[in-house]
């Protein structure tokens, strides 16, 4: 046999076929009607690794067409390694426009991070999930986790908080943070920090959610109410610094530590990339940009792409 | 630092490069052929085929040399390429019992009808190096038997359960179609034909692991293996316009059916009880760590305890794929850091808050002495 022969893209606009295509958007309708709850679908393989944002991209290329912009970010951030990788992947299969502007993209997809600048309506952000069940951790047995959510029996989470706050003085988890959504079902918003947990709720824009390898599809539509969970005494927390972004001096924004040297100095920096390089075309400025060690941080981003031909 | 930085574009695009020269090697040393390595490399071939659920010998030998020989990986891009395939049908079932025999073993009879066939095997060779090959040179060709194999090969299992003794092998209520675990999400408890399919593509290493549990203790199995053959079957299709079967091709596979004791119930006399592995290619070894897995799930069936890994279908799906396993311990290597950045937060938070906590209480001033 020879492949070879049938040229560079044997393969569908957008890699999968239209059937599954059909098959994920039934699934993310279902998923949509019912906010928070895990819809399984025959999760295809794909060319990109499990646990590599295989779901994300599977809904990506369910919902994007050539009309559309995409923003791929990893950790914030739109020049990170796979974040790359994923958006050269629709650049090739989707020939479609990528930008690293959060507020020119119709879809983003994200692994960690929802973008600082707000959300608005008739955005799609789609989230890769490595881990969608929220229970997992307190019950191995998907048979079971499924009944739990069913009967809405969600005392375990709550006394796991407790026990953490009995011997913490605080509830220990700091990303995936537990949200009831709707307030119905308990979901797990994927790793992105709990820092970012209240941009979830009330969003105008609507969040979808694909875990590949554990084949589950979930969402969020626009203006649905998601509550981290906490108790009265003890109400949810996001983190905090003490120091603004040194490169934007932003003092709202999810900070990430840089090691600067091997003396212990470090810097702190906007994680949200383009958030960063907005605010300093807009001249702002931290206390940490003319430093040597902001150099290659600060380098400005490449311009929104045009497909390749 | 392999993340942050700007440019991270040209730097994945040159690792393509880099990995297409680490594999190509020592460009003075002949490049290796697709065809050698189907030839040569059948073993590791057939592992590929499995694991990447297609059996395709040329795209399977093209995947390990993409791969470098990386088996995993292999699969993977056989796997990535399944996917786009469209499915045009189901072949009748593949008829074992008619299989053209090149090995043929039982366990459990010294003889039996159609005799003990042993084929091209390394069970009975010493693991000695042969440097003769490190020249390369002519293979000394196989004498032929003077009289050709029996025509009837029956199954050690058909045999048993002529008697009664073995547990039928009956489709369920209605015989439905096989579920397809690359296409619809799995649930549990999953049903026999999920559970054979994915312990099909199941990382080879995985399943052995598995089998070798059940038999040490952590299961309660120490089975016969009842039958182990190997050779080709061929594949019947028939396509709708004509309505009758046609003929597809060969293909080989290696079939185990392992005997295990059962005491029977209420309802059910003493009986043996199946287990079965089923591959492609010669793969003696998974077929075998498959069927003592598959007997180890059929406890729930059975009414036996369910008390070790081996026996609980959630746990032998869900971590027996290799392809999905290495994803998700690989996906380590991807950038952590925002979350990272939360653990440090906490954990010097926790830290400040309990050294303030343990700090000794100030010492009231001495009053001046009087």
């Amino acid at each position: 046999m020879s492949f070879a022969a049938q040229g560079d893209t044997p393969y569908n606009y957008a890699y999968l076929d239209e059937q599954t295509k059909r098959m994920i958007r039934r699934a993310l309708l279902k998923a949509v009607a019912i906010p928070g709850y895990q819809v399984p679908f025959g999760s295809r393989e794909m060319p990109l690794a499990r646990g590599w944002g295989t779901g994300g991209i599977q809904i990506t290329a369910a919902v994007i067409g050539p009309s559309d912009t995409l923003k791929v970010i990893d950790q914030g951030a739109d020049d990170t390694t796979n974040a790359v990788s994923i958006r050269r992947f629709f650049e090739r299969t989707a020939s479609v426009k990528t930008t690293e502007a959060t507020h020119e993209a119709t879809i983003i997809q994200t692994r960690h991070r929802i973008p600082e600048a707000p959300m608005q309506a008739g955005q799609i952000l789609v989230y890769q999930v490595p881990m969608p069940e929220p229970l997992r951790k307190l019950e191995p047995r998907e048979l079971e986790t499924r009944k739990m959510h069913g009967f809405a029996e969600y005392g375990l989470m709550q006394v796991r908080l407790y026990e953490n706050i009995a011997r913490f003085g605080e509830v220990t988890t700091t990303y995936d943070y537990p949200v009831r959504v709707n307030g119905r079902h308990i979901m797990a918003p994927s790793p992105i920090p709990k820092f970012d947990n209240p941009k979830m709720d009330m969003s105008p824009c609507l969040q979808l959610f694909g875990a590949g390898r554990e084949k589950r599809i979930y969402a969020i539509p626009p203006h649905t109410r998601v509550v981290s969970l906490d108790f009265e005494d003890h109400p949810f927390r996001i983190q905090s610094w003490k120091q603004p972004c040194g490169l934007c001096g932003a003092q709202d924004s999810y900070l990430d530590e840089v090691v600067i040297d091997d003396a212990g100095g470090r810097m702190f920096v906007c994680s949200d990339s383009h958030y960063c390089e907005t605010r300093r075309a807009e001249g702002h400025a931290g206390p940490m940009l003319g430093h040597q060690a902001a150099g290659t941080l600060a380098a400005a981003s490449t311009p929104a792409k045009e497909p390749r031909p | 630092m392999y993340v942050a930085v700007k440019g991270g574009e040209a730097a994945i695009l040159a690792t393509h490069d880099l990995v297409a020269e680490a594999r190509r090697g020592d460009p003075a040393i002949a490049e290796i052929e697709v065809a050698q390595i189907r030839e040569q490399l059948g073993l590791a071939v057939a592992r590929v085929m499995n694991e990447g659920s297609l059996y395709d010998r040329d795209l399977a030998a093209l995947a390990l040399k993409q791969a470098q020989g990386d088996a995993i990986e292999a699969a993977f891009l056989i796997r990535a390429f399944r996917t786009t395939l469209p499915r045009f049908g189901s072949s009748l079932p593949v008829e074992t019992s008619r299989m053209a025999i090149r090995r043929r073993i039982s366990a459990a009879y010294k003889d039996l009808p159609g005799g003990q066939v042993l084929g091209p095997t390394y069970d009975y060779t010493h693991r000695l190096f042969d440097f003769a090959l490190m020249e390369g040179g002519n293979a000394p060709e196989a004498p032929q038997a003077r009289a050709s194999l029996a025509e009837t090969m029956p199954r050690v299992p058909d045999i048993l359960g002529a008697e009664g003794l073995m547990e039928p092998e009956t489709p369920p209520e209605g015989d439905p179609t096989p579920f397809d675990l690359t296409r619809q999400p799995v649930s549990f408890p999953a049903d026999r034909d999920v559970r054979l399919q994915a312990m099909a593509r199941s990382d080879e290493g995985f399943l052995l692991g598995l089998g070798y549990s059940v038999q040490r203790g952590f299961g309660g199995n120490h089975p016969f293996a009842g039958e182990i053959r190997m050779g080709e079957v061929s594949v019947e299709f028939v396509p709708e316009e004509l309505g009758f079967p046609v003929d597809l091709g060969e293909i080989t596979l290696t079939e185990c059916q392992m005997v295990n004791q059962f005491a029977g119930s209420k309802d059910v006399p003493p009986q043996f009880t199946r287990g079965y592995g089923l591959a492609f290619g010669h793969s003696e070894r998974k077929a075998m760590s498959m069927a003592l897995v598959d007997r180890a799930l059929k406890s729930r069936e059975f009414g036996e305890a369910a008390d070790y890994p081996a026996q609980q279908d959630e746990f032998v799906l869900y971590h027996s794929d290799n392809v999905e396993a290495a994803g998700f311990v690989e996906h380590l290597k991807l950038p952590h850091y925002v979350d990272f950045q939360g653990e440090l937060e906490l954990i010097r938070r926790i830290r400040a808050e309990r050294e303030a906590r343990l700090a000794p209480e100030p010492t009231p001033i001495q009053e001046a002495a009087e």
